[in-house]
C-alpha cells in the first residue's frame, strides 16, 4: 500500500492516553485535516509521525514497509512545520534557509529564494534578521520551505497561526496545488479551511480524560 | 555529507560572533570570582600561589555552567533542533560539531586570559605551563559531558540552577587532577601522570558523550 | 534467552511481581536487622583499641556497601529501561533513588558520628566520607532531574541518563578522592582500612548486612507498587483492583 499509514497507534502524555488504536492512511493525492479540541493529542499525532517522538504502541509504515526501516528516504520526502518556526532570531531569512536546504538535501538557488520570498510578501526583508520580523512575517519565512524542497509529505502543525487573510489563502492555494501533484498534507487548524484548499478528509481526535 | 558538517560549524560560530556579548559574560563573571579570594583570603603571595590553581579551575568550572545552556538552548527552542533531527543526520555527530563549536568560543578566550589570571594569583611559570595543559586536556570535557546535562534539561523552563546540581558531583574527578598537576608542577614534580588520567578521561568522554547527548536531545523531544 | 523477562515490562505484571517478592523481602529483612544489630551492638567483643565506638559500624558498613550497591542497580534499571525500552525499568530506577539517597545519608551520619570520638571533629575529609558525600549529591541529581519533568516517563529516561553518567563516574570519583586524600594527608591512617575482622565481629556484620540489603529490597518493591499505581491509576486494572480492595473492605 502507497503512502504513509498508521496502524493501532497509542499515545500517553503526561500518564494521561490522549488516543489509543487511531489507525489512519496519508495517501498522496491526499489532504487530511486533523481537528480536535486542545489537549486532544494533535501535535503530539504529528510530531509522532514525523519521528520525533515514538508511538506508546503501534507501527508506522511507508508504502508497505515499516517507517522505521527507510527513515532517511522519508526524512528526503518530509516537511514539517511544527509550532516552533525552526528559525534562529540572530540569522537572516536567506541565511536561515541557506542552511536548512543544505541540511535538508534541498538545493539552494538564491535567485529562486529570492522568488519565494518575494511571493510571500518578505520583498526587502530577506536580510534582516529573523527576530527583527513581526510574527506573521516569521511565519511565511518558516512556510516558504514548502516553496523550496520538492518533497511528497508535508505535516504542519497549526500553519495558518499569524498569517492574515492574504497569507491564508495564498498557502491554501499552494497546498490544493500540491495535492494536485501527488502530494499528501496532513494539517492542523484552528478556523476551518476554506474550499481555496481543495477536497479533503477530516480525521477527528476527541478529548479523552 | 562533510560539507553539511562544516556549514553547522560555519554557522553556530557566525551566531557565537553575532552574540559575542553573551560570550563575554562568563569569562568576566571568571574574572571577578578570581578577584574575590585575595580580596576575602589575603594578598600573600604564598597564599595565593598555594590556592591558585583549585581557584582558577572552580572558576572555570563554575563560569561554565553559566555558558553551558547555550550549546543547545536556542536551537531547541526556536525549533531548528526539531528540523536538526528530520534532517536525517545522525543527531549524535551534530552534537559533536556543536560541542566543538561551543569549547572554541567558550574555553579558548579561557586559554588566552589564562596569563593573567597566573599574574593574579602568582603563579610559577612551571605551574602556568602545567594549568594550560590541564585547562586545554580538561576543559573539552567540561563542555562534552556538560552538554549531556544541557541535552537533559534543555526542555525544562527553569533548568539553570539544576543543571549545575548534575554536574558539579561530575567534575570533581577533574578538578581533583587537575589542580594536583599544577600542584606537583609548583614542587617540581612531573605530572605527567594526572594528565593521562585526565586524557583518558577526555578520550572515553569523546566516545560515548555524543550517543548519550544524541538520546538525552531525543527525550527532551518528546 | 532473556525472555521469559519482557511480561514484566508490563506495569500489571511487574505490580503482581512486587507483591509475590514484598513478603520475601520484607520479614527475613527486619529479621536479620534485628539480630544482627542486638548481636552486634550488644553481644559482640569490644574492639581493643576502640572501645565500644567501633559498634558503629555494624550501621555504618551496611549502610556504606549498600549505598553504592543501589546506585549501581539504579544504573542497571536505567539501562534495562533504555535498551529495551521498558517502564517499568525507569519505575524501579526512580523507586530505588530516595532509599539509596537515605541509606548514603545514614553512611554519612554515623561516619561523622563515629569521627568525633576517634578524631575528636564531627567531620574530617576522609577519603570514603567524601566519596560518599559526592554519591549523596549523585543521587539528589537523579532525584532533582526526575521530580523536574511534569511528564514521568519523559523524567524516567532524563534520570535514568544521569544515573547511567553518575555511575561511570562513581568508580572514578572514589579513586580520585582516594588519592587526593593521600596526597594531602599522608600520614593519617584510614581508620576504615580493612582489619583483620575477628569472626565473632564478622558474622553479625554480614546478617546485618543482608538484613539491610534485604529490607532496601523490600521498600523498593513497596515504593514501586506505589509507582506503578500512581502512574497507571485510569487503567481498567487498577480500577478492578481498587474496586476489589474496597470489597473486601466492605466484607471486613
Amino acid at each position: 500500500m502507497a503512502g504513509l499509514a498508521a496502524d493501532n497507534l497509542t499515545c500517553i502524555k503526561r500518564d494521561r492516553v490522549l488516543f489509543t488504536d487511531l489507525s489512519f492512511a496519508l495517501l498522496p493525492g491526499r489532504l487530511i485535516y486533523l481537528r480536535g479540541p486542545n489537549g486532544a493529542g494533535k501535535t503530539s499525532l504529528l510530531r509522532i509521525l514525523t519521528g520525533l517522538s515514538a508511538p506508546d504502541a503501534g507501527e508506522l509504515s511507508l508504502d508497505g514497509q515499516p517507517l522505521e526501516r527507510q527513515r532517511d528516504t522519508f526524512n528526503q520526502q518530509l516537511i514539517y512545520v511544527g509550532h516552533k518556526a525552526g528559525l534562529n532570531g540572530a540569522l537572516t531569512a536567506m541565511e536561515n534557509l541557506r542552511f536548512w536546504c543544505a541540511q535538508h538535501g534541498a538545493e539552494f538557488v538564491p535567485a529562486d529564494t529570492y522568488r519565494v520570498l518575494a511571493l510571500l510578501g518578505l520583498v526587502g526583508l530577506e536580510e534582516v534578521p529573523v527576530r527583527m520580523l513581526s510574527a506573521g512575517q516569521q511565519r511565511r519565512v518558516a512556510l516558504s520551505r514548502l516553496w523550496l524542497k520538492k518533497a511528497t509529505y508535508w505535516i504542519l502543525d497549526e500553519p495558518f497561526t499569524a498569517l492574515d487573510t492574504d497569507g491564508i489563502a495564498l498557502l491554501e492555494k499552494h497546498m490544493r496545488q500540491h495535492v494536485a501533484q501527488n502530494g499528501a498534507i496532513i494539517t492542523t487548524s484552528h478556523q476551518p479551511l476554506s474550499d481555496l484548499a481543495g477536497p479533503m478528509e477530516e480525521l477527528v481526535l476527541e478529548y479523552r480524560l | 555529507m562533510n560539507g553539511l558538517y562544516q556549514g553547522i560549524f560555519k554557522r553556530d560560530i557566525a551566531l557565537a560572533f553575532r552574540q559575542r556579548s553573551e560570550l563575554a559574560q562568563p569569562l568576566m563573571f571568571l574574572l571577578m570570582v578570581i578577584t574575590l579570594f585575595p580580596l576575602g583570603i589575603g594578598p600573600g603571595p604564598m597564599t595565593l600561589q598555594k590556592i591558585g590553581p583549585g581557584v582558577i579551575w572552580i572558576a572555570a568550572i563554575l563560569s561554565s555552567l553559566l555558558a553551558m545552556e547555550r550549546i543547545f538552548r536556542d536551537d531547541f527552542w526556536d525549533g531548528s533542533l526539531e528540523q536538526y533531527m528530520l534532517s536525517g543526520l545522525p543527531v549524535s555527530a551534530i552534537a559533536g560539531v556543536k560541542v566543538l563549536v561551543h569549547w572554541l568560543v567558550s574555553f579558548l578566550p579561557l586559554a588566552l586570559f589564562s596569563p593573567l589570571l597566573a599574574l593574579f594569583l602568582n603563579l610559577t611559570v612551571d605551574m602556568y605551563v602545567a594549568l594550560m595543559l590541564t585547562l586545554v586536556l580538561g576543559t573539552p570535557l567540561l563542555s562534552l559531558v556538560g552538554a549531556i546535562a544541557v541535552g537533559l534539561t534543555v526542555g525544562l523552563q527553569r533548568g539553570g540552577v539544576l543543571l549545575a546540581l548534575l554536574l558539579i558531583p561530575v567534575f570533581i574527578p577533574l578538578l581533583i587532577f587537575a589542580t594536583s598537576a599544577v600542584d606537583s608542577a609548583a614542587l617540581q614534580l612531573p605530572y605527567r601522570a594526572q594528565l593521562a588520567i585526565i586524557g583518558a578521561m577526555l578520550l572515553l568522554a569523546m566516545a560515548a558523550a555524543p550517543f548519550a547527548i544524541a538520546y538525552a536531545l531525543k527525550v527532551s523531544q518528546n | 534467552m532473556w525472555k521469559w523477562l519482557h511480561p514484566y515490562a508490563k506495569p500489571e505484571r511487574a505490580y503482581q511481581l512486587c507483591v509475590t517478592l514484598q513478603p520475601y523481602f520484607l520479614w527475613p529483612g527486619i529479621l536479620c536487622l534485628v539480630i544482627g544489630s542486638i548481636w552486634g551492638l550488644a553481644f559482640a567483643p569490644q574492639d581493643y583499641q576502640q572501645g565500644d565506638s567501633f559498634r558503629i559500624i555494624y550501621i555504618h558498613v551496611p549502610s556504606a556497601i549498600l549505598s553504592m550497591s543501589t546506585y549501581t542497580a539504579m544504573a542497571v534499571a536505567a539501562l534495562v529501561g533504555i535498551v529495551w525500552q521498558w517502564r517499568t525499568a525507569f519505575m524501579a530506577m526512580i523507586a530505588m533513588a530516595p532509599i539509596g539517597a537515605v541509606v548514603t545519608f545514614i553512611a554519612l551520619f554515623t561516619g561523622a558520628a563515629w569521627g568525633k570520638p576517634m578524631w575528636g571533629a564531627w567531620w574530617v575529609w576522609d577519603a570514603r566520607l567524601t566519596s560518599e558525600l559526592i554519591l549523596l549529591f549523585l543521587y539528589l541529581g537523579v532525584i532533582a532531574l526526575y521530580g523536574a519533568f511534569e511528564d514521568k516517563q519523559q523524567a524516567g529516561k532524563a534520570a535514568g541518563v544521569m544515573a547511567l553518567v553518575g555511575v561511570v563516574n562513581v568508580p572514578i570519583i572514589h579513586y580520585s578522592v582516594e588519592w587526593w586524600n593521600t596526597l594531602h594527608q599522608g600520614a593519617t591512617i584510614s581508620k576504615f582500612d580493612k582489619p583483620s575482622i575477628a569472626p565473632e565481629m564478622l558474622w553479625p556484620l554480614l546478617i546485618a548486612l543482608l538484613g539491610l540489603a534485604l529490607f532496601i529490597a523490600a521498600v523498593t518493591v513497596m515504593r514501586m507498587k506505589n509507582e506503578i499505581i500512581r502512574r497507571e491509576y485510569h487503567r481498567p486494572w487498577v480500577k478492578a483492583l481498587a474496586a476489589q480492595a474496597l470489597g473486601d473492605n466492605h466484607a471486613v
